[in-house]
């Protein structure tokens, strides 16, 4: 059985949950993984400062796409306060797996869109080895090795 | 015919070449690595890192400004490094210019040539198969010029078409058609010569990118009827940090030059300075000496295989490679379709797995493949995909690591249920 590639990821790859458009739309974002060209936007409606809805779009690998439709519901009724705080963590909790570094931007590019919809930054977050070189897992493996 | 099929055969067996490349005894969880991602970067023989080592061990010192001993060795060692890529290549050792890599050989010649040749409203004519190495400065020149790229198109079979390159130099506008020789990404070999031939005929000027054809065929710069060909030392299995840009020596020495400093001079004066002879004319600063050395034993022993040796095991191991992967459900291959059209790779997608998934499923197995856009991005976009996958070969590359390759497709395949 793989770990990364269990039934739970394919299910969630092959049939998104929380992808489209909304109409009606408070916040929008789309950027993409420059190291693969992967793409990903999101559409937010906001019920005073919390998520109301909100739908992925775009295209990229089984990581990237699951990651989406996995967080997508646990980020439903967050205040833009609580998004802000999210960081790799939340996300590997979600999908209850630890991301190696050439897989780690494909699992966090939604929370970032997530984010810069939100926060109207452009930082990917927090945990990721280019927004902080030192706790990254490239550092790690840097020691490791 | 006879004679042709004896030359064509490499001198040593693959297995006795292998050898001579230590990364590949690496082992990943038990596995021996299969290294399908030549055209990224290749990996280096003894014969490279032995020159390289053996460089700083003994010969070290700065080249052109000191009279020891030493210094005269490492001048030797060097200036012999730029006489070996020189002779692989067809060219006197005079029009090698070495540079960080192949992207800089192009930029060079936009900073330098092309800012005294393209003004308003003059055309840059690439095409849609570009690396991004042969897009961006020319996006660049052409938005401070005001002049104006345009893109040839590709073929649903990875070919460029004569035809629509006739019409755009018929515009008069064109001032420099400039092409990869080999695509990193559909291996097409463009028709170089006659690319050359039509351009030069309207009145335009050549810029080849060799990046992937130098270190997979024979190649001689004059035959290519190139202006300016551009290629990079790693990709030919030499080191990372330099590069060669060739041109014709009249060419180089009416070029005004690149970057200003130490070692590109004739004399200094307070307000003013005149130009050394070419190449040095555009070395300016302390060379990479340690890889020029090791790019020269790169060219050494790419020489002693024999570039049609070379080329003919690769296609070889590339046909071998294109049979199985086509024969695969749910697979398409982008490029040509017969490998002695096309250079020692295989660009293709399975369908329902991104090519980011093909490629770490085949890491699992050691299998080392490339998924991503290959600094291509217009191609994605003609070809309608945001990333392929890609397998490609090398001299020491063998069918066996096909197989490989195979099995982890198929795994994949088995792992999506597709």
């Amino acid at each position: 059985m793989d770990q990364l590639y269990r039934e739970f990821i394919l299910d969630h790859y092959k049939t998104p949950r929380n992808f489209g458009e909304l109409e009606q739309r408070d916040a929008e974002f789309q950027d993409r993984n420059p190291l693969c060209g992967d793409e990903m936007g999101v559409h937010i409606k906001l019920a005073g400062d919390r998520i109301e809805d909100l739908r992925f779009h775009g295209t990229g690998c089984a990581i990237s796409q699951a990651t989406a439709s996995i967080i997508s519901d646990e980020l439903k009724g967050k205040t833009v306060a609580e998004v802000a705080g999210l960081d790799r963590n939340f996300v590997t909790e979600e999908i209850g797996i630890e991301l190696s570094p050439t897989r780690l931007k494909c699992g966090l590019l939604s929370l970032k869109v997530v984010q810069g919809a939100l926060l109207g930054t452009d930082e990917w977050p927090s945990g990721t080895p280019e927004q902080d070189p030192d706790a990254s897992e490239v550092a790690r493996l840097r020691n490791e090795i | 015919m006879a004679v042709a099929a004896r030359t064509a055969e490499l001198p040593r067996s693959v297995e006795e070449i292998r050898a001579d490349f230590p990364i590949l005894s690496r082992e990943f969880g038990g596995r021996r690595v299969a290294y399908l991602d030549s055209a990224a970067t290749a990996q280096k023989p003894e014969a490279v890192i032995e020159a390289i080592s053996s460089y700083y061990r003994r010969s070290n010192a700065n080249v052109h400004r000191s009279m020891h001993e030493l210094a005269a060795e490492a001048e030797h060692l060097y200036e012999g490094g730029r006489a070996k890529v020189a002779s692989l290549v067809g060219a006197p050792p005079r029009e090698i210019v070495f540079v960080r890599n192949a992207t800089e050989a192009i930029n060079l010649v936009r900073y330098t040539w092309a800012r005294e040749h393209v003004g308003a409203g003059d055309v840059v004519l690439i095409s849609e198969m570009e690396h991004h190495s042969n897009v961006v400065p020319w996006q660049l020149l052409c938005q401070e010029q005001g002049a104006e790229l345009q893109y040839l198109r590709v073929d649903d079979q990875g070919r460029l078409d004569l035809a629509e390159l006739d019409e755009r130099l018929a515009g008069g506008r064109v001032r420099l058609v400039a092409v990869a020789h080999v695509s990193n990404v559909l291996g097409t070999i463009n028709p170089v010569g006659e690319i050359s031939e039509r351009a030069h005929a309207a009145g335009a000027m050549v810029l080849l990118d060799g990046s992937q054809a130098v270190p997979q065929m024979p190649v001689d710069v004059k035959v290519t009827g190139a202006d300016f060909y551009a290629f990079t030392g790693h990709k030919m299995i030499g080191p990372t940090g330099i590069g060669v840009l060739w041109a014709r020596r009249e060419l180089l020495e009416e070029m005004p030059p690149f970057l200003g400093g130490g070692s590109m001079i004739k004399a200094v004066e307070d307000d003013h300075s005149t130009w050394a002879t070419v190449p040095a004319k555009f070395e300016a600063g302390t060379p990479a000496i340690a890889e020029g050395v090791g790019l020269g034993a790169a060219a050494d022993y790419l020489a002693a295989l024999g570039m049609d040796a070379v080329r003919a095991h690769e296609v070889e191991v590339t046909a071998y490679a294109l049979d199985r992967i086509s024969a695969l459900d749910g697979v398409t291959v982008h490029g040509p379709p017969d490998a002695a059209e096309r250079g020692s790779l295989v660009s293709f997608a399975v369908e329902g797995i991104h090519p980011h998934d093909l490629a770490e499923l085949c890491n699992r197995e050691a299998v080392c493949i490339r998924a991503g856009h290959h600094c291509a991005q217009p191609l994605m976009r003609r070809l309608g995909v945001p990333a392929t996958a890609r397998a490609s070969f090398s001299v020491y590359n063998t069918t066996a690591e096909v197989d490989r390759l195979i099995g982890a497709l198929e795994n994949a395949k088995r792992i999506f249920g597709v």
